[in-house]
């Protein structure tokens, strides 16, 4: 059941991802899709809004048997989101799609509205039977972000979510989660022998991890105003990304374990006792991005005049504990930057001696190892060698690169494809839970806080890398943010 | 090749990967990204000196062709990437109306992340490279004041706002003579009392020798006007007598040492490709090349 079929990211990712499922044969016999909306529309009508999306933004070809055997399962209830006749009518269709098509009584609600209708929608489940299964089958709720914006809003909408399906029934999408590259992580680091030895502070310099977009808030100033960078992508990417990168090796690849060594690293992480040294905020300005003008977040549409949102945060953390004490985590996110990009970068020190003229490893500068989570999802080496030619030793910085695009000619599943399907298995590793959503507050709540106290975001220029004081509270730790 | 027309930085870079990645996997990682800026008067055979170069150098090549003024204002850009004529990603970018003015907004998404930034001025230069918003993100700012309608004007303007990182292609020009002097200088020639270089009126490089030797050697430095082409002469009065590098005709040195047979050198002039190649194997600030244009002002020009 999907709650929310008009919204953009209904039509844009979750559609399209089931279409791809069920081409790559990957949906159980019998599945169905039921629509949920405040639309006067009847099955026909619905799909073909799904039809049109799988069209537009499905990523594997268009195939006539494939769709005809997806559109055998579709399936609309108009309705008010608080109307309980209107929840009684849809389970009247799921128990007859049931039927019709052999589903085993598996039910999985995707509530892609906003947050502030969670406690209208899941009553409304609660009170019509929809939550009640039959032994031996299951209900799922999946959920997307924001969950809360700042820890007592988490926990309440926990308690609302709690007190309907339990805990492992819940599935909080982090879409970050489902890419390849972020999986990778943990399979570079945990299968391979060469990479984990260094991968403490004994050889690790600093961790930067940068979501940049180039686009503004584009239709979205309604979610985002209020919410900004920090709320948006700190708390729930940027932080999985860092657990992923710094956690300790599970003892199993058991959702549970995995879970535990996540929660564990998130408890360590501190925020710097002077927030404002150590973080800067800013709000992107008019300019010129790739050659192209573009209004400042102020000009947006539907963006008060005096709104100090924040559209890029950057913040130091530190891990207390024995593996990683003293290596600084750089997160940095922002819209209307340089370029489209996600990475995580593992800076190592500099070699503790270097036998050569101080001119030539001018052009030398530290090792790194960058997951590139998006685009070109992939993984870059980046040493020192020696530039040919006779004239001399000189050392200067090359990659290695290694894209999955090119290694697995297949288009890697979209993210939301991964995650759609781990729903339906009822396989939860790359969902967050409750507790890590609650250890990711109480992380960034104290910055949020003094930031609400200091006034404006510094304003910073389309196009480039975001505000001045970005590079300030970095050179003041003597280092610099890498160009991804 | 592709073209886009009416596209942004962003775009450009997206069908740079896409091309990669239609082509398989090129497994050369890219060194350096050159930034070309230019007009139309030097854009095709910098870009083609660039392209031969990254046979050594794998490289992306921007090259930025701003053209102020008319009424269209829109980006368009020639995209090739790998194939025969070598590795490198090549895109030609022109920019038209007020699109010309932000140039630097088109390239932040483009410069591969990591390596080197080199930028080259095939023709006119902004008075501080450096301080220039597309010479802030190189290490080494390659300029040409031989192409400029006043050469030696260039250099006084290249001396008075030197910062480490430039460096000329008139200076890389010299790269022959000055090995071969430096060798001569190794053996027993007695001490260096002055220095003559010989070339065309206005030739950048006949000063920047003569500047380097006034500095190296400390003695006095001219410059006389020669037949061409390039450079002609550089002899030097020594207590045993002259000491004399010609190239009459533009290829092969003839070498003079008092007492010494004559002997051949190749001084050939090089192609923009090769010139362009050797700097972009040292990406250090070429301090040779400071020394050289500080003494300047030590030449006297006949």
């Amino acid at each position: 059941m999907l709650f929310g079929v008009t919204g953009d990211l209904a039509r844009k990712k979750i559609m399209p991802a089931i279409y791809d499922l069920a081409n790559r044969g990957l949906l159980p016999p019998g599945f169905g899709l039921v629509g949920f909306a405040r639309r006067e529309w009847a099955d026909e009508d619905f799909a073909q809004e799904v039809h049109d999306s799988v069209r537009e933004f499905a990523r594997t070809p268009f195939r006539e048997e494939v769709w005809r055997q997806l559109a055998q399962g579709i399936r609309f209830v108009a309705g008010d989101l608080a109307d309980p006749q209107a929840f009684r009518t849809l389970r009247e269709t799921v128990l007859a799609l049931d039927a019709e098509r052999g589903t085993l009584g598996n039910h999985a609600f995707y509530l892609s509205i906003p947050p502030g209708l969670f406690p209208t929608v899941v009553a409304q489940i609660q009170q019509a039977g929809l939550a009640d299964s039959p032994a031996g089958a299951w209900r799922r709720v999946v959920i997307e972000k924001p969950f809360g914006h700042d820890l007592a809003s988490a926990e309440s909408l926990d308690q609302v979510l709690a007190d309907v399906f339990a805990p492992d029934e819940i599935f909080r999408i982090d879409h970050y989660l489902g890419k390849e590259t972020v999986q990778n992580i943990l399979a570079v680091r945990f299968a391979n022998e060469m990479f984990e030895p260094l991968w403490n502070s004994r050889y690790v310099d600093n961790i930067q991890i940068t979501q940049a977009e180039d686009i503004g808030i584009g239709g979205r100033a309604g979610y985002y105003d209020g919410i900004g960078a920090a709320r948006d992508v700190i708390q729930n990417h940027l932080l999985q990304l860092l657990a992923l990168t710094a956690m300790d090796e599970p003892l199993s690849f058991d959702p549970r374990q995995v879970r535990q060594e996540k929660e564990k690293v998130l408890a360590a992480v501190t925020v710097p006792q002077d927030i404002d040294r150590h973080t800067a905020r800013g709000q992107y300005a008019t300019g010129w991005q790739g050659g192209v003008p573009v209004v400042g977040y102020l000009e947006e549409p539907g963006i008060p005049a005096e709104s100090t949102t924040e559209t890029f945060a950057a913040i130091r953390v530190d891990i207390d504990n024995r593996r990683w004490a003293g290596v600084p985590f750089y997160l940095r996110t922002g819209k209307r930057l340089g370029r489209r990009v996600t990475e995580v970068a593992v800076v190592f020190k500099r070699a503790p001696h270097l036998p050569f003229a101080s001119t030539s490893v001018l052009e030398l500068s530290d090792n790194a190892l960058v997951f590139r989570i998006q685009p070109d999802e992939g993984i870059t080496l980046r040493f020192g060698s020696k530039v040919p030619g006779v004239s001399g030793m000189e050392v200067r910085d090359v990659t290695m690169d290694f894209q999955y695009g090119d290694s697995f000619v297949d288009t890697s599943p979209e993210a939301y494809e991964r995650l759609i399907l781990d729903v339906l298995l009822g396989d939860p590793p790359l969902f967050p839970q409750a507790r890590e959503v609650d250890l990711s507050w109480r992380i960034l709540d104290p910055v949020l806080e003094r930031w609400a106290d200091s006034g404006r975001p510094d304003a910073y220029a389309s196009g480039g890398w975001g505000p001045a004081s970005a590079y300030e509270m970095i050179a003041r730790d003597g280092r610099t943010w890498r160009r991804p | 090749m592709i073209r886009l027309e009416d596209t942004s930085g962003h775009d450009i870079a997206a069908a740079i990967a896409q091309e990669r990645h239609r082509m398989g996997s090129p497994t050369t990682g890219m060194v350096l990204t050159l930034l070309i800026l230019t007009d139309e008067t030097y854009q095709a055979d910098a870009t083609a000196a660039a392209v031969a170069s990254a046979r050594e150098h794998p490289m992306r090549i921007l090259t930025l062709v701003p053209r102020p003024g008319g009424d269209t204002s829109r980006i368009d850009a020639d995209i090739s990437v790998g194939g025969d004529d070598g590795p490198g990603e090549v895109a030609v970018m022109r920019l038209r109306g007020d699109r010309s003015a932000h140039a630097n907004s088109v390239v932040i998404p483009l410069l591969l992340p990591d390596t080197p930034v080199v930028a080259w001025w095939p023709g006119s230069t902004p008075v501080s490279l450096a301080d220039d918003p597309i010479g802030s993100h190189a290490g080494r700012r390659i300029t040409d004041v031989s192409t400029l309608p006043d050469p030696l004007a260039g250099l006084t303007i290249r001396r008075e706002n030197y910062q480490p990182g430039d460096t000329d292609l008139s200076w890389t020009r010299l790269t022959g003579w000055r090995s071969t002097l430096a060798a001569v200088l190794d053996r027993p020639v007695g001490a260096v009392r002055s220095v003559v270089v010989n070339a065309p009126e206005r030739n950048p490089s006949a000063l920047l020798l003569a500047a380097w030797l006034a500095w190296a050697l400390d003695v006095p430095a001219r410059v006389a006007t020669g037949p061409g082409p390039g450079l002609n002469s550089v002899a030097l009065s020594t207590d045993e007598g002259s000491v004399e590098l010609s190239r009459p005709d533009g290829s092969l040195g003839l070498l003079r040492i008092p007492g010494v047979p004559e002997s051949p050198i190749a001084l050939p002039r090089r192609a923009l490709s090769d010139l362009i190649a050797e700097d972009l194997r040292r990406l250090t600030p070429d301090e040779i090349y400071a020394e050289a244009l500080s003494a300047l002002p030590r030449v006297e020009i006949t």
